[in-house]
């Protein structure tokens, strides 16, 4: 126990509380979200430096490409928010820089839907992950919508021509009156605040339902039970390093 | 610099070029520009390629 902090050379509250024989308010919401949080994902589950044994397979490489592929979109985002159209379209950085955004959604939706397609062919809704394979569909829906409304925003004549043809296609669903493809303003908001916000809290959430019920078990193989295929993959040898 | 730049653009701009209107395939109900099949066929043998290729994890052989 340390009841001062080296760090800070400070005492501790929560040290000197349980020094004192004084438990937590355990009754505190804050107490109570920290609890619960801690039980259901404690730093090393969060984290982890451990996989099972059958994760060492490359189709299982396509879920953190597409995370590192939407980290490249997020930040090479921010810098076009930066600097704007002027110089997107002009400038050699900002032409490179346009085009990092471009091929970063590229390799973001193509490594989702292979992610997607493995995960599919394994039913990687086994297993009480229903609620993980719900957010990933739901953030592969919303990225859609989020590239969709890239392309409205590129301020040229590609994005002119894509929102006049898509007008009658939103016209038609009832929705063209709440959500106006020639309406620019209305558009690159819901690309640069609306949609990235969901995606990333959707792709958040997906990550830590992921860590919550772990990676999907392998289908038994012939004459095993689902039961004997679990134990077997828990104890195979068993994990890999990460 | 200039020299890489006019190799690597000559070889690759051959190889598929895009500096035009769209091709498009007519199969039946569906249309498809040839860009977006060539997208769809190279994620099927990347997906393949990874169901079939073994990875080798860092310590070899604990599997």
């Amino acid at each position: 126990m340390t009841i001062v902090d080296p760090k800070t050379e400070r005492p501790d509250q929560a040290d000197l509380d349980k020094a004192a024989g004084r438990p937590e308010d355990a009754d505190q919401w804050t107490a109570k979200i920290r609890n619960t949080a801690v039980e259901a994902l404690p730093p090393q589950k969060l984290l982890p430096d451990r996989q099972p044994a059958y994760v060492a397979s490359w189709i299982y490489v396509f879920g953190v490409t597409t995370i590192a592929a939407l980290i490249v979109v997020i930040g090479t985002g921010f810098v076009l928010s930066i600097f704007g159209p002027n110089w997107w379209h002009v400038s050699s950085t900002g032409l490179f820089v346009n085009s990092l955004h471009l091929w970063s959604v590229e390799i973001f939706m193509f490594a989702m839907v292979i992610h997607l397609w493995g995960k599919f062919f394994m039913a990687a809704w086994r297993g009480k992950r229903k609620a993980t394979w719900i957010t990933g569909v739901v953030s592969f829906l919303v990225s859609v919508g989020a590239a969709f409304t890239g392309y409205l925003s590129q301020q040229n004549f590609d994005s002119q021509w894509i929102s006049t043809q898509a007008k009658d296609g939103i016209n038609s669903t009832g929705a063209g009156a709440l959500f106006n493809v020639t309406n620019f303003g209305q558009m690159i908001m819901w690309h640069i605040v609306l949609l990235p916000l969901v995606v990333v809290a959707l792709v958040g959430l997906h990550v830590l339902m992921v860590r919550l019920r772990g990676v999907v078990t392998p289908f038994p193989a012939k004459n095993e039970t689902p039961g004997e295929a679990a134990a077997a993959a828990a104890t195979s040898g068993a994990e890999v390093q990460a | 610099m200039p020299t890489v730049a006019l190799v690597l653009g000559t070889l690759f701009g051959s190889l598929i070029n895009l500096n035009h209107p769209g091709n498009y395939i007519h199969w039946g109900f569906i249309q498809m520009s040839y860009g977006n099949l060539l997208v769809i066929v190279l994620m099927i043998v990347v997906f393949c390629a990874a169901i079939l290729i073994p990875f080798k994890s860092h310590k070899g052989g604990e599997r």
